[in-house]
């Protein structure tokens, strides 16, 4: 019982993490390595707001999250465009861009003392007969609300249909009077709302350590790898398998091996079946 | 109004095209122009431990020459055969463990070690990145960054070869003149040697692996095949490499993994001038003594060397030797269109 009530909760957090990665891959074709160290700054930008500028955790938050999608913005705006089409080029930049934020963090004073956010309510439930925490209730409710928001965005918007285009045919897409730069800036700045709203509910689980960045950055890889790079509902049915995958090594094997799990788990499918469990568009592509 | 339109003419140097063909040796001046830029780096490299005094930067020389090797490696791989390895960390870490092995189980000499660590880690290494040699671009980027993190994590968990402790007491070089200059010719020999490599038959088929593998494939050549030989020939590298930080550091461990190891050499190709081979290293004997000295400021350095980075890969991407080479071989002038 207790597997399965904390195998949904893990599931939502990993598909809340990769859904930020899979948006930006999927509609600009931009692997943002950067993605953990968004996320990890959300985390910092939140606290920082409560506790320096004493603001009320709820404006901190929202706060927090138009700044992400700023910076989100700002990182396509003025960094990646210029490398844009070039998969090295892509890979290398938004990762060193992510190594440097997070090891400036770790630089600049967010070390030794143990930084937290506060949960939304406290107390807890039980459930089946196991106490589960309110908060991580409420990451259950925030990823259905953000899976079944992006779903409906993506459908019924005009921007979201937009997207769609893009992520199917950019070309085709630009011949049709769609800005293929605006949407790329648009999925970015949404890529990094996402990844904060991620932080959000998620941090106040645990501490805001630096080393998180690297994690999440691995498991939203993961998820988006096992499910096909780009594809949604391959993202979100793979972030239950691995989730469940990651909960059940933990109770019956040990939990160091968490993270080789997800690692195990990329590179098997990678192997196996590079365009993922959903992702059909690029199978002639990828592989030779 | 008369506005001009300009635009700057790039032509070869008459020298440059003599020096091409067996008129080379017609004159003094044509063989120092061919010899010169060589004979600088070679002499260079050989007088460094000579002429640095401290022992503290004498082992910064041989760090450098380590990342050399890597980013040798690294070259290779992603400009000559198409295929963009992050996992550095993961050729020393390999390398590295094998050497402290053979080292303590065997008691063998760095001598032997080096070697066997060099050619068996490359064995391991290809072995392990077979099955993800048909992909290519992100994925096989993705794949080589995830190896060296799940290794790290495998060896942690199930405790195995001293766990977090790493293999200690491994025997090191018996004087540090062999130290230095064993790495130094190292190198020496694996630039110019990969860069005879890349001009021979192979490097032809390498270079149509990376640029259009169907024609390789319809030549009836495996493109599977060639590519486990270029990542044999790159980890091989690497694997040499790790192999002497055991030795030098008399220590192997889980931190051998470590994202430096990934990210230097390729912060060093990127700047050097990547497709050159000889960029890369001198762009690792650049940055490796700066981020040395910047070790003071802790973590600090990686912010610095990935804001280099950044910076190179969006305005410079040609890198230094390129453009070296450019007006080494090129003058420009402005001409009317």
């Amino acid at each position: 019982m207790d597997i399965l009530i904390y195998g949904i909760i893990n599931s939502f957090s990993l598909a809340l993490m990769a859904i930020g990665f899979t948006l930006v891959y999927g509609i600009s074709r931009l692997p943002n390595f950067a993605h953990g160290a968004l996320y990890v700054v959300t985390g910092f930008l939140v606290w920082s707001l409560i506790n320096l500028l004493k603001l009320n955790y709820l404006v901190s938050i929202l706060l927090a999250l138009v700044i992400m999608g700023l910076v989100g913005a700002a990182i396509y705006r003025f960094v990646l465009i210029r490398v844009r089409g070039m998969a090295t080029s892509e890979i290398i930049a938004t990762y060193a861009l992510g190594l440097a934020i997070l090891e400036f963090l770790r630089w600049g004073g967010f070390k030794g003392m143990t930084y937290t956010l506060p949960v939304f309510i406290e107390g807890s439930v039980t459930i089946g007969g196991i106490p589960v925490d309110l908060q991580r209730i409420i990451v259950i409710g925030i990823g259905i609300i953000v899976i079944s928001f992006m779903w409906l965005f993506t459908h019924f918007s005009k921007t979201g249909l937009a997207f769609r285009g893009m992520a199917q045919d950019e070309h085709a897409a630009m011949m049709l009077g769609i800005d293929s730069d605006r949407m790329a800036v648009i999925a970015m700045a949404m890529g990094s709302i996402l990844a904060g709203l991620s932080a959000i509910a998620l941090l106040p689980l645990g501490n805001i350590v630096v080393e998180a960045g690297y994690n999440v950055l691995i498991l939203s890889i993961a998820v988006c790898i096992v499910g096909g790079l780009g594809s949604w509902v391959g993202a979100i049915i793979a972030s239950f398998m691995i989730g469940f995958l990651q909960i059940i090594t933990v109770a019956y094997i040990e939990s160091h091996f968490q993270m080789v799990v997800a690692l195990l788990a990329i590179i098997v499918t990678l192997i196996l079946k590079p365009s993922g469990l959903f992702g059909r568009q690029k199978e002639l592509e990828e592989r030779v | 109004m008369d506005i001009q339109e300009r635009r700057k003419e790039r032509l070869d140097r008459g020298i440059k095209v003599r020096t091409e063909g067996i008129y080379a040796v017609s004159s003094w001046q044509e063989v120092t122009y061919l010899v010169l830029p060589r004979l600088i780096l070679i002499v260079g490299l050989l007088l460094l431990p000579l002429l640095i005094p401290s022992l503290y930067w004498k082992r910064v020389v041989s760090i450098a020459g380590i990342y050399g090797l890597l980013a040798l490696g690294f070259d290779f791989l992603a400009h000559f055969v198409g295929l963009v390895s992050l996992g550095g960390a993961f050729f020393i870490g390999v390398g590295g463990y094998t050497a402290a092995i053979l080292d303590k189980s065997l008691g063998l000499s760095p001598a032997f070690t080096i070697p066997m660590a060099a050619v068996g880690g490359a064995f391991v290494c290809t072995l392990l990145l077979f099955p993800a040699l048909p992909l290519r671009g992100v994925y096989f980027a993705i794949v080589t960054l995830m190896y060296p993190l799940a290794l790290m994590r495998i060896i942690e968990a199930l405790n195995i070869f001293g766990g977090t402790d790493g293999i200690l007491g491994v025997s090191s070089f018996p004087n540090r003149w062999i130290e230095q200059y064993c790495i130094i010719f190292t190198v020496i020999f694996a630039l110019f040697g990969l860069r005879r490599l890349v001009n021979e038959d192979i490097g032809l088929v390498f270079r149509g692996v990376k640029d259009n593998d169907q024609a390789v494939r319809a030549s009836g050549l495996s493109i599977t095949f060639y590519k486990a030989i270029a990542v044999f020939i790159a980890s091989g590298l690497g694997c040499l490499g790790g192999a002497y930080l055991s030795h030098i550091y008399m220590w192997s461990g889980i931190s051998q993994f470590a994202l430096d190891f990934s990210v230097i050499p390729i912060a060093a190709t990127v700047i050097g001038g990547g497709g050159t081979l000889v960029g890369p290293v001198l762009g690792c004997f650049f940055l490796v003594p700066i981020s040395e000295w910047l070790r003071e400021f802790g973590t600090l350095r990686i912010v610095f060397y990935s804001v280099i980075l950044m910076a190179f890969i969006m305005f410079r991407s040609e890198g230094i030797m390129v453009y070296a080479q450019r007006k080494y071989h090129q003058f420009e002038r402005w001409v009317k269109v």
